[in-house]
């Protein structure tokens, strides 16, 4: 076993094995840890694309005090011993977060009320947090037509913010990738060569790790807001997958299945298509029970996990107070 | 006189053939290192002579090599980038074109230094011409026993290959080189790990700039020390500039680093002045790239000394005052140039470039292009001048690889030394020097 590493974060410090990033690191130590747009823990190689969740590394390490010139990206930077890290506490970092959440709204519509992954969007969390309430940027802003690739996935390329994500997941995941990124720079698009279908046993998967509203679940668009469904763990035996997923629910009916995540919103452990799209009986499930939310997640905000009070009402009881 | 180290022989008849290149003295330092030096005294050489890659980044060649994971026991590459596409940089190009056995000499006598087995050179895939010309004379240096199995009786073997690259400029940047010669999508890699570790499919590597590779031949004929002896400071050994823009005799010039700068615009010998006796306004010294500097801080320092042509002399004053050599690119302005104009012009290279893997560089290239157009075109707004100084700041030295910088500096720079004429754009779009130079049809778009 060799030695743990100690790493310093906005002042805290933790012990961590050699090869931890400074992000997770950061996560471990819990708090207020850097976001991340294109990281993946469950992803092989991702991560250093989006550049949301740079630091200032203040003390390379114990043997070499000095900072590192620039700001680092915290996914794939890995921690040294005697690391100092500065995250919230230091403005250029928040001032590089701004700069980059500003980029990534000029080809990105805000346009939460009408997508389906609003209140499960990592961008819209992270403009919260960064974004301003007005824009600088005046000029043309890139347009695209949906395009259905395959029978399950919607690709709305307006929305997408080149994370990658989608790509590697398609590449560890399934035999053949058959969809990954076309041009170069801001005219850079996800799609599949010519327009080509995306069908494959997993390929569900990529709707869940993309982290804004860029790939969505055609069973799923414009079924319910997600706060207003209700989730519950549920696992089923099959054969192609581990079988644990999350229902959600409208009502008795079972209108999304996904994937668990974990508290960072990332996938553990990836599902088949038939768990995801073709199991929508209860009676396909064991269910578990309501899953867990975050508190300060949106999707906590129907409470359904609170017990319920419900005073009796007499409904023909209009005028009670006159 | 400036002494020619590379170019020396470049205008003897006849010199691309193997016959004429072996007459002039050629593939001498293969035969001496195969035969009496090992490769790791070569390197030592290369370090002792100082030389600097003369891609860009100005990184000490024999540190480079010495990085190489000697311990792994994966095959070593060694990876000639002669991918040349800096605007205001055509020095590779001239050299492979006019002595291709010079780059090919170095190439076996730096894998030979490297153990590797198997080099490639990355050439731009639009340059087919100087791609024939290399494979003729691979084929001739095969042919003669230079490459191949056992080459010279010495044991060692080499295969060298040419490969074509796809034209995107961002195929240049070692790392996005080594992915596009694996067959991908040519994006940089996050680093580290660095190529002497993990570079060609995994391998360590050694990515090089065809000048610096073509220097080696020389260094290990007359030896290191000779070599360090040329220059000026750290800057050692001569430099291959391609000058262009407002100059009399724009071309390819091989200098000795620390050559005035003054006189590398005025004399005869070299850019022979401004065209039409024109006034100087500015000069781009190292490829579109590094800091614009106008006339004043061209010429001198901040401090008020000589600038010189070397890796010192032309970062005097970090970003204030002082720009880069980068690859040699010289880029003359003379008194009637726009430089918003011409910002506009290479920030639209930047932008079209952009691999847009990382989201800075993706979306901010395009915006400052737009701005700039804007202004250009007689819609800009006083607070665009100020907007374009931030997008270029939440770019620079935020990005994955130095393209974003790229992008940025020019930006900064321009504003920075050349403010006034960004207002007059802004208050008095006729005011525009290249709508007076070249009338209205210059600017529509
Ligand atoms: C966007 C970009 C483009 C580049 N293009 C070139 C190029 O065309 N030729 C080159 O030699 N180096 C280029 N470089 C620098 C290379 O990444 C690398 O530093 C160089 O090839 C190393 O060789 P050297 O040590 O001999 O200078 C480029 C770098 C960047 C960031
Ligand atoms: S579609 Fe989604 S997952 Fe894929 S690159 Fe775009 S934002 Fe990332
Ligand atoms: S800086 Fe630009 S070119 Fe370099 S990796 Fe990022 S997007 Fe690609
Ligand atoms: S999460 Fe680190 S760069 Fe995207």
């Amino acid at each position: 076993m060799s030695e743990l590493l100690k790493v310093t974060i906005d002042g805290r410090s933790i012990e961590v094995p050699p090869g931890t990033t400074i992000l997770q690191a950061a996560r471990q130590l819990g708090g207020k840890y850097p976001p991340a747009m294109c990281y993946y823990s469950s992803l092989e190689n991702t991560g250093g694309k989006c550049r949301v969740c740079l630091v200032k590394v203040a003390q390379a390490s114990e043997a070499n005090p000095r900072p590192m010139p620039k700001l680092v990206a915290s996914c794939i930077t890995r921690v040294e011993n005697g690391m100092v890290v500065e995250n919230e506490t230091n403005q250029e970092v928040i001032n590089a977060r701004n700069g980059v959440v500003e980029f990534l709204l000029i080809n990105h519509p805000l346009d939460c009320p009408v997508c389906d992954q609003a209140g499960e969007c990592d961008l819209q969390n992270l403009s919260f947090d960064h974004g301003k309430e007005n824009t600088r940027y005046e000029e043309g802003r890139r347009e695209f037509d949906k395009i259905d690739i395959g029978p399950y996935v919607q690709l709305h390329m307006t929305r997408c913010i080149l994370c990658y994500r989608c790509v590697y997941a398609a590449e560890q995941l399934t035999n053949q990738r058959v969809h990954g990124v076309l041009n170069r720079g801001d005219v850079s698009e996800i799609s599949t060569y010519i327009k080509n279908a995306i069908d494959n046993d997993f390929s569900g998967n990529i709707i869940d790790v993309c982290p804004v509203g860029a790939l969505t679940d055609k069973t799923y668009r414009f079924k319910q807001r997600v706060w207003f469904s209700k989730p519950f763990d549920a696992h089923r035996e099959c054969s192609h997958c581990c079988g644990k997923t999350v229902l959600w629910l409208k009502g008795d009916n079972i209108i999304r299945v996904t994937a668990r995540k974990n508290e960072f919103g990332e996938v553990e452990e990836f599902i088949c298509n038939s768990c995801r799209f073709e199991k929508r009986d209860i009676s396909d499930w064991i269910v578990e029970g309501p899953r867990k939310v975050d508190q300060e997640s949106v999707i906590a905000s129907n409470k359904y996990e609170l017990p319920v009070i419900s005073p009796a009402v007499n409904v023909d009881a209009k005028f009670v107070s006159e | 006189m400036s002494k020619k180290l590379l170019l020396e022989h470049v205008d003897k008849e006849g010199i691309q053939y193997i016959d004429t290149y072996i007459k002039f003295g050629g593939y001498a330092s293969v035969t001496k290192a195969l035969k009496s030096l090992s490769p790791d005294q070569v390197v030592e050489e290369v370090k002792t002579s100082g030389l600097r890659g003369r891609g860009g980044a100005g990184f000490p060649t024999g540190m480079k090599w010495s990085f190489l994971d000697k311990k792994s026991d994966k095959p070593k590459y060694l990876v000639c980038n002669a991918d040349e596409s800096e605007p205001g940089t055509f020095k590779d190009r001239y050299l492979m074109e006019k002595i291709p056995h010079l780059l090919i000499e170095g190439m076996i006598v730096s894998s030979f230094a490297l153990n590797a087995n198997t080099s490639y050179i990355y050439v731009r895939g639009e340059m087919m011409y100087v791609i024939k010309i290399l494979e003729r004379a691979i084929a001739e240096a095969y042919s003669k026993g230079y490459l191949g199995k056992n080459i010279m009786g010495s044991g060692y073997d080499l295969n060298l290959y040419v490969q074509p690259g796809g034209g995107a400029y961002i195929c240049g940047e070692e790392t996005a080189l080594l992915e596009s010669l694996e067959g991908k999508r040519g994006n940089p890699r996050n680093k580290p790990p660095f190529p002497a570790v993990w570079g060609l499919y995994g391998c360590p590597t050694v990515v090089n700039n065809v000048e610096t590779i073509a220097a080696v031949p020389w260094i290990v004929n007359q030896g290191g020390a000779a070599y360090a002896a040329i220059g000026v400071g750290k800057s050692t050994g001569t430099k291959l500039i391609s000058a262009c823009g407002n100059i009399n005799n724009p071309g390819v010039y091989e200098i000795e680093l620390g050559l005035p700068v003054e006189e590398f615009i005025y004399s005869d010998n070299y850019c022979g002045g401004i065209t039409n006796s024109r006034e100087l306004k500015a000069v781009v010294p190292g490829g579109s790239s590094v800091p614009i500097l106008p006339k004043d801080l061209i010429l001198k320092t901040a401090a008020g000394d000589s600038r010189l042509m070397s890796y010192e002399s032309l970062a005097e004053g970090g970003f204030v005052s002082g720009s880069m050599l980068g690859s040699g690119g010289f880029i003359v302005f003379d008194d009637q140039a726009c430089i918003v104009r011409n910002l506009w012009n290479f920030t639209r290279f930047y932008h079209h470039e952009s691999c847009g893997q990382c989201s800075p560089c993706r979306e901010g290239t395009g915006w400052m292009e737009k701005v700039l157009h804007r202004i250009e075109y007689g819609h800009g707004k006083m607070t665009d001048i100020d907007l374009l100084v931030d997008v270029a700041k939440n770019i620079e030295g935020k990005t994955i690889c130095p393209l974003g910088d790229a992008a940025a500096w020019p930006v900064a720079s321009a504003i920075r030394h050349f403010r006034s004429e960004f207002e007059d754009h802004v208050r008095n779009p006729d005011s525009c020097l290249a709508k007076h130079l070249h009338g209205d049809f210059a600017l529509a778009h």
